[in-house]
C-alpha cells in the first residue's frame, strides 16, 4: 500500500477516526493492528520476517534484562560480603553472558537482512569473478526484499544494543515492543526512532488535540505536495537522462544531477513529512530527519542535516563501538608507533569512518554503486578534514568566511558535490557514472539547452511551470524555517490566511500532482533501502 | 465564544474547498462539445424533460449512429431514446438499462448484440464515455466496478477531478464556454452525420479460434432478459446492418438460439439490407462501419414498422403535448441537417468529426 495510494488515504482516515474513539488505554493495540494490517499488503512472507525479528529481539532483550536484574539482586544481597574485585568479576561474567545473547541476536537480525538483501549481490560478484576464469555461474535466488527491512532491523538492533548497554530496561510486553518496531508510518522509510524516545509516546494514549491534528494534517499535505507535485513530476526528466547515458551527456549530466537532487529531496523529505504528520495526528512526535540539508556549507554539515536519524544511528551503533573496539585500540597503538603521533592518531578515526561509510553505502543498496557512493562521501569528508589547515590559512588571509557571497559559494559547492555523488543512485553502474562525470567536464554542449532540448526530456512547458513554482515554494518554506517553524508562524496568522493556505495546498496537490493514469505509480525512493 | 467559532470556520472552509474542487472538476472534465462528441451522449438523457419513451435503445455506435428517434416519431409516432455510447460493453448496457428503469418503464428495450464479442473492458476512454455521464447512484457504483480496467481506480469515477486533473495544461476556450451549460449534441441519443463515404472493399473476416460468446456476456444478457421480464418490457435483440466489424454466422446462430430459448425477438438486419433499402454507396459515412443519416432513416423506417406491428406501439402523434415537444425536436433535427450539409459544402468535411475516430 503506497503512501500515495487512495487505499492508504482511506486507511488513514479510518484509523484517525478509530484512534480517537478508542479508549486511550487501548490505542496502542489499534496502532499495532493497523501496522500489521498495513504491512500485510506487502505480502504475508514479509509479515513473517518482521515477526521473527520482533520475537528474536524481544526475547533476547528480556533475557539481557533478566541478567541485569540477576546481577543487581546478587550484588544487593551480597553487598557486604563481596570485595570490589569480586563484584567486578561478577559483573564481567554477567556482561559476557549478555554479550553472547546480544551477538547471537545481532547475528540473527542482521543475518536476515544480509541474506535477503545481499545474497544476490554476492552471487553477482562471485559470478563476475567466475566469468574471468570461465567458471560456472551460480543462479540468483528468487527473493524479494521485505518492505522497510533496513529500517525496522536498525530500529530493533538499536533497541537491543541500548538494553545491552543498560540505557533502559527491556519492554516486558511483546505487543508493545512489536508496535515500536512496526509503527506503520515510519516502517518503510524511517525516521529510525529510539525506544526511549518513541516507546512511551506510543503506549501512553492520546486525547484529540485540534492543534496537533491540524499541524499533522498540514505536514501530511506538505509532504504530498513535495512528493506528487515536484518529485514525481521531475522524475520523468531524471529517468530520460539517466537511463540513456549514451545520448544524454555533457550539460545533460548536470541537468540530470540537479533534477535528481530535487527529486530525491522532495521525495524523501516529502515521505518523511507524511510520516511525521501522520504520527502528529496520532499525538506522537517523531524525530526530525532533515534540517534544510541543501543549505549546508560543507559535506560534514550536510550529513548532520540529511537523514539525521540514520546518521546518528550509524554514529552510535557503528562508529563509536568500532572506534573504541579492542581491535581499533590495537590499530591505534600500532599506527602511532609506526607512523608517529600526528598520522598515527588519524588512522583509527579514518578506518572507523571508512567502515561506517562502507556500511552506510551498502545499507542503502546492494550494489557497488552504493558502496562507491558511501566511500566517496567518506573521501570528501576526510579530504575536507585534511584541508582544515589550508582553510584556516585561507580565511586568515582573506577574511571572507562571513561574507554572503562566500557562504553562497560554499552552499552551492556542497550542493553540487553531494548531487554529483548521488548520481551513483541512478546510473546503471559505477563505470557509467564516472564516464558521465568525465562527459560533464569534457563535453561542452551547453548550447543545446537553448535549442529546445529541455522540452525533449519528457517534460513539457506546463511541467516546467509547475516545477519552477513548486521549487520556489519549497525553497521559500526552507528559508522561512530558518527563523522557526513555518506551521507555528502560520498558526499565529489570522485564521483566514491559515485556512486559505490549507485549501491552496490541498487544491494544488489535487490539480498539479503527478498521479493517476499517465503517471507511474511511484514508490518512495527510500522504500527500497 | 471563540470555541464555538471554530467548527463554523472549519465548516465554511470545507464548503469553500468542496465548491472550489467542484468548480475545478467541471472545468477540467472534457466537454465533448466540438470533438469526440461521443463523450457527451450518456449525460443527455438526464436533461430530457419528458422521460417517458416507448422504446429505449442500448448499445454501442451501432445504435446511436444507425437509428433516428425523430424518424421513428415522424413516421410512426413512436417515442424513443438511444442510450448509446462508444464501444458500450454489455455490462455498461445492462447498468444503463437498470439506471434508465429508475426514470421510466419503456414498452420495448432494443439491445444491439455486437458487444457480446467483448468479455473484458477494452479501453479506459470507453468506460469514461459510458460512465462519467451517469449520476452517482448504486447502479453507477455497480457499473464502475464491473467496468474498470486494471489500472483504473474506483474513486476517480466518483471524483473525476482525480482523473482529469492534469488537463489543466490543455484547457481550451471550449472548457470555459461549457463550464456550466452544455449544448445538446444528439437527437434523442442519435448522433447525426450526413456525409458519405461509400463502401469500396470489405476487410476479410479473420478466422477465430473460438466463436463461443463468453460466460460473462451471457451472464449480463441473462440479467438484461430477467430485468426486462420483471418489468414487463419486451427485449429485442438486434444486429445493426453495418458491414464490419464482421458478424460471424456462428455468433448469429448463438443469438438466434438465445432469442428462441428466451422467447425474444432477434433481428439481424444484415439479412434484410435489400428490404431496408440500404445502399452502401450512399448510406454510410465511413465505408460500412456506420450508417449516415440516409441509412439511419431507412433503417428506422424499417424497424419502426416492425416495432409497431409486433408490439402494438401506439401512435402518439395525436397527443398534442408530445407532438409539440417532438415538433421542436424535428425543427432542431432539420436545422442540423441543413447545418451539416452547409458545412460539407464549405469545408468538404464535418468539422466535429474531423479528428481521428476510433473504430467503433
Amino acid at each position: 500500500m503506497l503512501f500515495t495510494s487512495y487505499n492508504f488515504i482511506l486507511f488513514l482516515l479510518a484509523l484517525f477516526v478509530l484512534y480517537y474513539i478508542t479508549p486511550k488505554k487501548y490505542q496502542w493495540l489499534l496502532l499495532l493492528a493497523a501496522g500489521f494490517f498495513f504491512y500485510s499488503f506487502s505480502g504475508w512472507d514479509n509479515v513473517a520476517y518482521i515477526t521473527v525479528t520482533i520475537a528474536a529481539t524481544y526475547f533476547t532483550a528480556v533475557k539481557i534484562g533478566q541478567l541485569y536484574e540477576k546481577q543487581e539482586s546478587y550484588l544487593r544481597e551480597n553487598k557486604a560480603s563481596l570485595t570490589r574485585e569480586e563484584k567486578k568479576a561478577y559483573k564481567e561474567k554477567i556482561k559476557a553472558y549478555q554479550k553472547k545473547y546480544l551477538l547471537l541476536c545481532l547475528f540473527f537480525d542482521l543475518g536476515i537482512l544480509a541474506v535477503l538483501k545481499y545474497t544476490n549481490f554476492m552471487i553477482s560478484n562471485i559470478n563476475s569473478v567466475s566469468r574471468l576464469f570461465n567458471g560456472r555461474e551460480i543462479s540468483f535466488l528468487d527473493i524479494a526484499l521485505p518492505m522497510g527491512i533496513s529500517f525496522y532491523t536498525f530500529q530493533a538492533v538499536g533497541y537491543l544494543v541500548d538494553v545491552y548497554r543498560g540505557k533502559y530496561p527491556p519492554e516486558k510486553n511483546i505487543g508493545k515492543f512489536a508496535l515500536f518496531v512496526s509503527f506503520f508510518p515510519q516502517l518503510i522509510q524511517g525516521p529510525i526512532s529510539r525506544f526511549d524516545d518513541l516507546g512511551k509516546q506510543l503506549y501512553s494514549g492520546h486525547s484529540f488535540d485540534f492543534r496537533n491534528v491540524s499541524f499533522g494534517i498540514e505536514r501530511i499535505l506538505w509532504g504530498f505536495f513535495k512528493k506528487l507535485v515536484i518529485a514525481d513530476r521531475i522524475l520523468v526528466g531524471v529517468k530520460t537522462i539517466t537511463q540513456d547515458p549514451e545520448t544524454y551527456q555533457g550539460i545533460y549530466v548536470l541537468i540530470g544531477m540537479i533534477f535528481y537532487a530535487v527529486q530525491l529531496y522532495a521525495d524523501f523529505t516529502g515521505g518523511i513529512d507524511i510520516t511525521i504528520g501522520i504520527a502528529e495526528v496520532l499525538g506522537i512526535k517523531l524525530k526530525e530527519n532533515f534540517e534544510r540539508p541543501f543549505f549546508s556549507k560543507s559535506t560534514a554539515e550536510y550529513w548532520r542535516r540529511w537523514h539525521i536519524t540514520m546518521g546518528t544511528w550509524f554514529r552510535d551503533y557503528v562508529f563509536y563501538p568500532v572506534s573504541i573496539s579492542n581491535v581499533m585500540m590495537k590499530v591505534s597503538k600500532f599506527s602511532r608507533e609506526k607512523f608517529g603521533e600526528k598520522i598515527g592518531k588519524r588512522v583509527p578515526v579514518y578506518l572507523s569512518s571508512i567502515i561506517v561509510w562502507f556500511a552506510t553505502g551498502i545499507w542503502h543498496g546492494a550494489s557497488w554503486n552504493f558502496v562507491v557512493w558511501g566511500l566517496l562521501n567518506c573521501l570528501v569528508i576526510v579530504v575536507s578534514q585534511e584541508f582544515e589547515p589550508f582553510y584556516a590559512w585561507f580565511h586568515n588571509k582573506f577574511n571572507v568566511r562571513d561574507k554572503f557571497l562566500f557562504r553562497v559559494f560554499q552552499v552551492g559547492r556542497t550542493f553540487l558535490l553531494m548531487s554529483a555523488i548521488r548520481m551513483l543512485d541512478v546510473y546503471r553502474n559505477v563505470r557509467v557514472t564516472f564516464q558521465m562525470y568525465g562527459s560533464l567536464l569534457t563535453k561542452w554542449n551547453i548550447g543545446e539547452v537553448f535549442n529546445g532540448a529541455l522540452m525533449k526530456l519528457g517534460l513539457d512547458k506546463s511541467d516546467y511551470i509547475v516545477l519552477v513554482f513548486g521549487i520556489i515554494i519549497m525553497i521559500t518554506v526552507s528559508l522561512a524555517q530558518r527563523s522557526g517553524s513555518v506551521r507555528e508562524k502560520l498558526y499565529a496568522r489570522p485564521d483566514i490566511i491559515r485556512y486559505a493556505a490549507y485549501v491552496g495546498l490541498f487544491v494544488s496537490i489535487i490539480v498539479f500532482g503527478a498521479y493517476g493514469i499517465g503517471y507511474d505509480s511511484n514508490q518512495f525512493i527510500y522504500n527500497q533501502f | 465564544m471563540k470555541k464555538a467559532k471554530k467548527p463554523v470556520k472549519l465548516a465554511v472552509t470545507a464548503i469553500i474547498t468542496i465548491a472550489i474542487l467542484a468548480l475545478l472538476q467541471n472545468l477540467l472534465m472534457p466537454k465533448y462539445m466540438t470533438e469526440i462528441l461521443e463523450g457527451a451522449l450518456i449525460t443527455e438523457y438526464y436533461r430530457e424533460e419528458n422521460r417517458n419513451h416507448d422504446v429505449i435503445f442500448i448499445g454501442d455506435c451501432e445504435v446511436y449512429e444507425n437509428f433516428s428517434p425523430v424518424t421513428l416519431w415522424q413516421e410512426y409516432g413512436i417515442t424513443s431514446f438511444i442510450r448509446g455510447s462508444a464501444q458500450q460493453l454489455i455490462w455498461h448496457s445492462y447498468y444503463l438499462l437498470e439506471e434508465t428503469l429508475k426514470y421510466e418503464k419503456p414498452k420495448v428495450v432494443v439491445f444491439n448484440v455486437l458487444s457480446m464479442k467483448y468479455d473484458k473492458p477494452q479501453k479506459e476512454a470507453y468506460n469514461r464515455m459510458a460512465l462519467d455521464g451517469m449520476p452517482l447512484s448504486l447502479t453507477k457504483i455497480k457499473a464502475i466496478q464491473a467496468s474498470m480496467m486494471e489500472d483504473e481506480k474506483f474513486i476517480t469515477y466518483i471524483f473525476p477531478i482525480l482523473r482529469y486533473h492534469s488537463r489543466w495544461s490543455e484547457l481550451t476556450s471550449e472548457d470555459f464556454k461549457y463550464l456550466f451549460r452544455k449544448d445538446k449534441i444528439t437527437h434523442n441519443g442519435y448522433l447525426m452525420r450526413v456525409d458519405v463515404k461509400p463502401v469500396t472493399t470489405i476487410p476479410q473476416a479473420r478466422k477465430l479460434a473460438n466463436y463461443e460468446f463468453s460466460d460473462i456476456c451471457y451472464e449480463y444478457l441473462d440479467k438484461m432478459t430477467r430485468l426486462c421480464k420483471e418489468n414487463g418490457i419486451e427485449l429485442v435483440l438486434i444486429k445493426a446492418p453495418t458491414l464490419y466489424p464482421h458478424w460471424y454466422d456462428e455468433w448469429d446462430k448463438q443469438m438466434e438460439d438465445y432469442a428462441e430459448e428466451n422467447g425474444l425477438l432477434y433481428i439481424n438486419f444484415l439479412k434484410y439490407t435489400d428490404e431496408i433499402g440500404i445502399d452502401y454507396q450512399t448510406d454510410t459515412y465511413d465505408a460500412g462501419l456506420h450508417l449516415n443519416l440516409s441509412g439511419a432513416e431507412k433503417l428506422s423506417r424499417y424497424f419502426g414498422r416492425i416495432l409497431k406491428e409486433k408490439f402494438s406501439l401506439p401512435d402518439h402523434r395525436t397527443n398534442e403535448e408530445l407532438s409539440r415537444g417532438w415538433a421542436a425536436k424535428g425543427v432542431r433535427y432539420a436545422e442540423e441537417i441543413e447545418k451539416q450539409y452547409a458545412e460539407l459544402e464549405e469545408y468538404g468535411y464535418l468539422k466535429a468529426f474531423n479528428s481521428r475516430r476510433d473504430e467503433e
